[in-house]
């Protein structure tokens, strides 16, 4: 028994216990319980405002650089408590990197956008070699090899986000968390991306947020439903929770909540 | 992928870099807070140096105009009426002149190129130094209104401001050129306030059939109006705090006359003028002025920023 | 007669003519003045230029015809300038650095904005008046009363909110997704401050605290009784603890001068101040503009 428990912890990467974030004194989300698996990409579904964003930045600390915003419970990741006051956020955030709903490349070339992450964590590398590396598993390698000098601007909305993976492959970090990388692309750069995701599969813990039950159905091992219900109190705001967590083929062939049978089937959301 | 993360060996952040952020931080925390170090020290520093003649003079200081560094009188009443004059009646005909401009370059009688290069043509206008107003104003101004002046007195002079002899230099000249001065900010700011009345309300009164200068006045400039307004008092405060074109035309004189075509005296010319020189109890009475100047225009300030913050807000 | 035609005659148009001819007659009183302002200055100062204008001192005045060059003035210019800005620019972009990435519009910085507008609405002579006080009055530098530092300093007061102001509302433009990216792949505040942010707002920065500089450039009243004035060639690093001139206010004591030599050079200092300070202005919002261009396509 307690050596399943401990085995269990072990392929848990990341934990949830009993997170509950606000904004200021308004709760975004309650009681969160949620085990993500090393080396499993995770797709957190749910309605819009439910707090998806919410607890996934909640994972690097990047909810730290918005004003007022707090976190009861622990987060562990490999088995400490990122939210420990000894904990330095920079360094959570260089073990596990993020890719934003936006694609938000450096003013700078598509070389630099890489290099300097890179350089910041540390690596004592060959710098072009990480370059072409991380570039070719996002997928962008044969599309930007020669105007690597040209400023990350210069790409369409789909490479830049591309790039923007890259920029976080090339760090190395333990989880990559995802927010609608997809949201601003066309099918196509979705796809690639898609792609990207599960060659990435091999060596990286993913953690995706997204509105396309069919992307979170190609893509993912295990899928988060997330809802809001109203404050009990019924002043009209609503908290979010987290409905159901299971493998992605339960979730969607058999789910055991009915509202989560109702979100995938498109009646709401 | 070990052999990939050993390339990363200097990943952690080490407690030098986790110092000179933390440094940084402090740092920047410390260089802002000089603004309100410098401000504190300004208001502590002239009004302990001005204790002296304060104690003496106490509130009288303010409403007699005996400057006798001889007997050792001072009283800042003709700078004082001074600069209240000045600064309210240069502002009385600025507000007509730079409102009016600011409507015609935010309306279409014009093509846009026009009413830009308008624009920004006051605007640059501000970038010039008073001192150089000053210097027109000795040569250029002060000669070409001398006739005018004659007249005025000549014809209004039974108004107790145009009632002495114009004199070469005088308050009135200092009015004039605060016109000049305060032109640009007072055009650029209502443009910026009528600029930002949206538009749906223009189309509201078009579309009940409001000729355009109706709508200019009934909602347009309702609208604007607390812009203008901070526009407005912002200028007061420049107006009262003006030093350099005023010291050189208003013909630096401690003799009170409430002619505006006599020689007068503003606070700011007066420390400007006597400053240099002073020494003795002359000095602490020259803080004191200053001190009344101070709190004059941090009251305007101030104001006009509390209009600002409420204007902000309604939109 | 209820027709849709326009009715030259109706009170309404009528009226709204009337007051467009107002308004542009305000447009008119306005700008002419303005206009005659800078063309004679242009054309006045513009005449005395002469090659020794730039390399003589001037001479005191009287009687004698020849009133020399305005070159310590100009230097004189050039060192106070320096000498705000390098106190000014670290001092208020730090400030700026401060309210603009760290502060989360807390009281604190809201208390600093505030304090910030009321330091730009101090009059400049105010400015003056404290540093005299401070510095000049105590000799505390270096037992030297009137100097170029001093003035310098004084200056600098002036700088001051111009500087942060620009800071603050450049860094403010800067959107939060960047440094999200930033942080997001581990990087350190300061380094994203120093890296990331501050290059992204680089040139509006620049704009706003060179057009400050320039500013500054022509300010007098903080300089009459802080730095004074100076005939003499400045030789020296030893000469900033002494009186030094400026353009500024070697215009204010020669126009008062009854001297038309003197005069003349008042003249040529303006010239020279004006045409700085407004090309300064006129390329930075060209720029400006170019810039808004390249951003919107
Ligand atoms: N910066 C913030 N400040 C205050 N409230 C916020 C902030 N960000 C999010 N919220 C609130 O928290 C709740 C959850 O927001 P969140 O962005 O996490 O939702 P989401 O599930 O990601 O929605 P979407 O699918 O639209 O992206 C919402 O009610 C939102 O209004
Ligand atoms: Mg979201």
């Amino acid at each position: 028994m307690i050596k399943n428990t401990k085995k269990a912890q072990k392929n848990n990467i990341l934990s949830l216990e009993d997170v509950s974030i606000s904004y200021g004194k308004f709760e975004a989300v309650k009681n969160i319980f949620c085990n993500f698996k090393k080396g499993d990409i995770t797709s957190l579904i749910g309605p819009s405002g439910c707090g998806k964003s919410t607890v996934l930045r909640s994972l690097n600390r990047m909810n730290d650089l918005i004003p007022n915003c707090s976190l009861k419970g622990t987060v562990l990741f490999d088995g400490t408590n990122i939210y420990d006051k000894r904990v330095d956020p920079v360094e959570v955030r260089r073990r596990i990197g993020m890719v934003f709903q936006q694609p938000n490349p450096f003013p700078k070339s598509i070389y630099e956008n890489i290099a300097f992450g890179a350089r910041i964590n540390g690596y004592v590398g060959d710098m072009d070699d990480l370059v072409e590396l991380s570039l070719k598993k996002a997928a962008l390698w044969s599309e930007c090899k020669d105007k690597l000098n040209d400023s990350g601007y210069s790409l369409s909305g789909g490479q830049q986000q591309r790039l923007c993976i890259a920029r976080t492959i090339a760090i190395e970090p333990e989880i990559i968390l995802m927010d609608e990388p997809c949201s601003a692309l066309d099918p196509i750069s979705t796809l690639k991306i898609e792609e990207t995701m599960h060659e990435l599969k091999k060596n990286y813990t993913i953690i995706i947020v997204t509105h396309n039950m069919q992307q979170a159905l190609r893509v993912s091992d295990m899928t988060a439903f997330f809802n809001a219900i109203e404050y009990e109190d019924g002043d009209g705001g609503k908290v979010g929770y987290l409905a159901e967590f299971n493998s992605t083929k339960k979730i969607f062939s058999s789910p055991k909540e009915k509202t989560t049978q109702e979100y995938i089937s498109g009646k709401f959301g | 992928m070990e052999e990939k993360l050993a390339l990363f060996k200097n990943r952690k952040r080490f407690g030098i870099e986790k110092n000179i952020d933390i440094i940084f931080k402090n740092t920047a925390l410390v260089l802002s807070s000089f603004v309100a170090i410098i401000l504190l020290g300004i208001v502590l520093v002239v009004f302990f140096q001005s204790f002296e003649s304060f104690s003496r003079y106490g509130l009288k200081f303010l409403v007699t105009s005996e400057w006798n560094p001889v007997k050792d009188e001072y009283g800042a009443f003709t700078a004082i009426y001074g600069t209240l004059i000045t600064s309210f009646l240069s502002l009385l005909i600025t507000i007509p002149l730079g409102v009016g401009t600011a409507i015609f370059i935010t309306e279409d009688f014009v093509p846009k190129v026009f009413r830009e290069i308008i624009g920004s043509f006051v605007e640059l206008l501000a970038a010039i130094p008073s001192v150089v107003l000053g210097l027109w104003a000795i040569f250029v101004m002060e000669p070409f209104f001398r006739a005018f002046f004659v007249f005025l007195h000549n014809f209004f002079g039974w108004v107790p401001l145009f009632s002495s002899e114009p004199t070469g230099r005088n308050s009135l000249l200092a009015i004039l050129i605060l016109v000049v001065m305060l032109l640009p900010i007072v055009t650029s700011i209502a443009r910026d306030s009528l600029n930002q009345v949206p538009k749906k309300l223009r189309n509201a009164s078009y579309g009940i059939g409001a000729s355009r200068w109706k709508t200019i006045f009934s909602v347009i400039l309702p609208a604007a109006l607390s812009g203008i307004m901070a526009g407005v008092l912002l200028a007061l405060g420049r107006a009262m705090g003006e030093t350099m074109a005023v010291t050189m035309i208003i013909g630096n004189s401690n003799a009170f006359s409430w002619s505006l075509l006599s020689p007068g005296y503003t606070i700011s010319s007066m420390l400007a003028n006597q400053f240099g020189e002073a020494d003795g109890s002359q000095v602490s009475s020259l803080f004191y002025a200053a001190f009344v100047l101070m709190i004059l225009s941090l009251v305007v300030n101030i104001f006009a920023q509390w209009l600002v913050k409420k204007f902000s807000l309604k939109y | 007669m209820n027709s849709l035609f326009y009715q030259k005659n109706s009170s309404r148009n009528i009226g709204d003519k009337v007051f467009t001819s107002l308004s542009l007659i305000c447009v008119v009183i306005s700008i002419l003045p303005l206009i005659f302002l800078v063309t004679y200055i242009l054309i006045k100062g513009g005449a005395q230029i002469t090659p020794e204008l730039f390399t003589l001192e001037p001479n005191p005045p009287g009687d004698d015809l020849d009133a020399g060059g305005i070159n310590p003035a100009l230097i004189g210019t050039l060192i106070i300038t320096t000498i705000a800005s390098i106190i000014a620019i670290p001092v208020g972009v730090g400030g700026g650095i401060y309210l603009a990435e760290y502060s989360k519009g807390g009281p604190f910085s809201r208390f600093i904005r505030f304090g910030v507008n009321v330091l730009a609405g101090v009059p400049s002579i105010i400015a003056g008046v404290f540093i005299y006080a401070l510095i000049v009055s105590t000799k505390i530098l270096f037992g030297s009363m009137y100097s170029g530092l001093a003035g310098g300093m004084a200056l600098s007061i002036l700088m001051l909110p111009t500087v942060i102001k620009t800071t603050d509302e450049g860094l403010k433009l800067v959107p939060n997704e960047l440094r999200y990216a930033s942080l997001g792949v581990g990087a350190s505040m300061y380094t994203t401050i120093l890296k990331i942010t501050l290059p992204s707002a680089f040139r509006s920065i620049a704009t706003g605290v060179v057009l400050g500089i320039a500013r500054a450039a022509g300010e007098t009243a903080p300089l009459i009784f802080t730095a004074l004035f100076s005939y003499y060639y400045i030789t020296g690093f030893g000469d900033l603890f002494y009186e030094m001139g400026s353009l500024a206010v070697l215009i204010y004591n020669f126009a008062l001068e009854p001297y038309d030599a003197q005069n003349k050079l008042a003249w040529a200092a303006s010239f020279i101040l004006v045409l700085s300070i407004l090309s300064v202005n006129i390329f930075s919002r060209i720029l400006a503009a170019l810039t808004e261009k390249t951003k919107r396509v």
